[in-house]
């Protein structure tokens, strides 16, 4: 799940980690107001959308030559004139894809005299089983594009969950971002205060570009993007209240209601499959035919025929999808629950596209039969192959 | 032979008295006798637990994993506890000191899972999963949630992040004739126990493993890691041959793909670059996931 920056840098502050004064609006009406709490002589007036990139964004109503999703404001009017025009218009930046998102809120932040700006980021690192943080003393910028050109400038330090962060590591990232004078005391207090907030918290990223070393020698971290693991929010209530659903696509929030792994795409193919590996490899079958997947979506290993229904609804719902695949090989998965699921869910919703269905494993037989004496206009499949070609030859014979 | 498991091992279900371990439980000795020895309970030691399958075999429940082993010789256990408690329920196997511990439960939190394996690492026990399907050798043993019906015994070794896809590799290579030494399911997550490295080790070393399928996904770097491993084992003489395959090339960057370690994030761990390595490392990696049983056929022709 991820949150806000502004919402990011409420939970670091509880932490103790130094970020600047700064007051989330929702309208237009509300700017002066929050531009005026601050102190001043220079405001930084920040979109508020799950995406990077938003500083080189572009909003799409208006025209090129506008500023981008990150506007510095030198006067409270100034403030308010850039909060009308963000406000309610999409932003596109470079991972909000071509259709952007809507800014819903603002955070209007006090400005800080920057000096260096460096990059700091904690993640989990697979190849250790560590939470590790990942330093570079060329932050501000794409950390994408450092790792490609000038990788020996990236830090990697895993920490030892047993210990935490002693005061070597600390003296480390120190080093490793050459911190000196206040700015290296400020260090050594930020990264134990950052590693408790990432562990306590169950974080699954917490990104810091730029942090910053201002010009009177501080340490600020002046953006903060963090997720956290879906898996961990029962313990963390305070966390789920932050969920911002606006920023969230509307059929996978109907798909979490009832437990279905769901991911939007952009094609005409929708998949029903179960588990994960499966369900990626019949996406990636369908291109390998020429077609494109409408969505990922994983029934489970123990759906009922209500969790098969629902999930039917929601690739139907798609108005891109102009064909239907189901993949079932069932273990513990029985193929005659699935077949007596989509049924159910066709003689519900209707049926207006091409379905191939294609059932391998537990009570297979009782599952084609059930599809078959169910008088549905239903392309059978023999195996993922026989399934997807069929799937594709009737979308394309259809256009 | 077989790796991990076969007819001697003998296990312990921890979350037996559950709905999921119970139906599992009984699947597992429905299938060829699997040696299940005992149920773990804190609350409900000293009671028995009964299958509802016919013959209704009755297992003892302990209250901890030790007085378990203790009381049975077991030398594996399996692991059915729901997600807040199953890192817990994996230290208190690490602690018994159980030789092989399979953990199926998904949802486990990142974090736990960080702690488990700092366990881990300073004992004598090995891990497989979470999110796991578990491991099955053929007509011996079968631990965890794999169908045994699609099994038969042969000379394929197939190890996979996916549970799915590996019951399609199994079932191809059934059909193909070929059968299975073992199937070994190591799990979706970021942070599991045994890695693609540990499992091809093992099938390297296993003489009647004649060939090996593995199959991968997006996220982490544990393919081109297993890559470079084959790479360097084959210049000390070690080589099998293999099938490979990547599931999540049209899965867009920075979405996890129903598992937690099915992420693409910062520009790594793509399917192009796994397909790549392995390709470099002498596996055939095959485009289809329905065509894993006819390649490995194809190329154990030369």
């Amino acid at each position: 799940m991820n949150i806000h920056e502004y919402q990011a840098k409420a939970v670091l502050k509880e932490y103790g980690a130094p970020v600047a004064e700064g007051v989330a609006i929702f309208s237009a009406d509300e700017a002066e107001a929050a531009a005026k709490k601050l102190p001043g002589p220079l405001w930084v007036v920040k979109s508020q959308i799950h995406a990077g990139g938003r500083g080189k964004g572009k909003f799409k109503e208006l025209g090129p030559d506008a500023k981008g999703g990150v506007r510095l404001a030198f006067s409270v009017e100034d403030v308010v004139k850039n909060a009308r025009e963000m406000l309610g218009n999409t932003l596109v930046t470079k991972q909000t894809g071509a259709s952007g998102k809507v800014v819903n809120r603002l955070y209007i932040e006090d400005g800080a005299d920057i000096d260096r700006e460096l990059y700091l980021s904690l993640l989990v690192d697979r190849s250790v089983g560590r939470v590790a943080f990942v330093v570079s003393t060329e932050g501000g910028v794409d950390i994408e594009t450092v790792a490609e050109e000038t990788p020996e400038k990236i830090v990697t330090l895993p920490i030892d969950p047993e210990t935490g962060v002693t005061a070597e590591d600390a003296g480390r990232l120190c080093d490793a971002l050459r911190l000196e004078g206040e700015a290296r005391a400020d260090g050594l207090k930020i990264f134990p205060i950052l590693y408790k907030a990432f562990v306590e918290k169950d974080m699954s990223l917490l990104e810091v570009n730029p942090l910053i070393v201002m010009k009177d020698g501080r340490v600020r971290l002046l953006d903060a993007k963090v997720s956290f693991d879906g898996n961990a929010l029962f313990r963390h209530p305070d966390i789920v209240a932050l969920r911002d659903k606006t920023e969230e696509d509307e059929k996978e929030i109907e798909a979490s209601k009832y437990d279905l792994a769901y991911v939007a795409l952009d094609g005409d193919i929708g998949c029903m499959v179960n588990g994960a590996g499966l369900a990626m490899a019949t996406m990636d079958i369908i291109k390998l035919y020429g077609s494109e997947p409408a969505n990922f979506l994983d029934v489970g290993g123990g759906a009922s025929k209500e969790k098969v229904t629902a999930a039917f609804k929601i690739i139907t719902a798609d108005p891109n999808v102009k064909g239907i695949l189901v993949n079932i090989f069932g273990g513990i998965m029985r193929c005659d629950v699935i077949a007596e699921g989509v049924v159910a869910a066709v003689k519900e919703v209707g049926l207006q596209v091409p379905l191939v269905v294609r059932l391998e494993g537990t009570n297979v037989q009782l599952g084609k039969d059930i599809i078959n004496n169910s008088g549905l206009n239903v392309i059978a499949a023999d195996d993922l192959d026989d399934a997807a070609q069929k799937i594709v030859a009737a979308v394309k014979g259809k256009n | 032979m077989s790796i991990l498991v076969n007819k001697d091992t003998k296990v312990i279900v921890q979350g037996l008295t559950g709905k999921t371990g119970t139906f599992h439980t009984e699947q597992a000795l429905a299938y060829n006798g699997t040696r299940m020895v005992a149920g773990v309970h804190p609350k409900k030691g000293g009671e028995t637990w009964t299958s509802g399958l016919e013959g209704a075999a009755e297992l003892p429940i302990y209250a901890s994993v030790g007085e378990a082993k203790e009381a049975t010789g077991a030398n594996a256990s399996v692991i059915y506890v729901p997600p807040a408690g199953a890192a817990a329920a994996i230290i208190e196997a690490i602690e018994a000191e159980i030789p092989f511990i399979v953990c199926i439960t998904e949802g486990i939190p990142v974090m736990d899972m960080v702690k488990v394996k700092a366990k881990l690492e300073k004992s004598k026990s090995r891990l497989l999963g979470p999110n796991c399907p578990g491991v099955l050798t053929p007509d011996e043993c079968k631990i965890g949630i794999m169908p045994g019906s699609i099994f038969k015994k042969g000379s394929v070794g197939v190890v996979s992040r996916s549970g799915t896809l590996t019951y399609e590799a199994v079932f191809q290579t059934t059909n193909a004739g070929l059968g299975q030494t073992t199937a070994v399911g190591i799990g979706g997550d970021p942070v599991k126990g045994t890695e693609f490295i540990d499992v091809l080790e093992m099938f390297l070393a296993d003489d009647e493993t004649k060939s090996i399928i593995m199959i991968g996904e997006i996220g982490g770097s544990a393919e081109e890691d297993a890559a470079q491993f084959l790479k360097d084992e084959a210049k000390r003489g070690r080589s099998k041959p293999m099938v490979g395959f990547i599931a999540g090339r049209t899965a867009p960057p920075g979405r996890t793909m129903g598992h937690a370690g099915a992420v693409i994030s910062g520009g790594k761990g793509g399917a192009e670059d796994k397909i790549a390595a392995m390709e470099a490392a002498g596996i055939r990696v095959s485009p289809s996931p329905a065509k894993l049983g006819e390649t490995l056929v194809e190329v154990l022709k030369g």
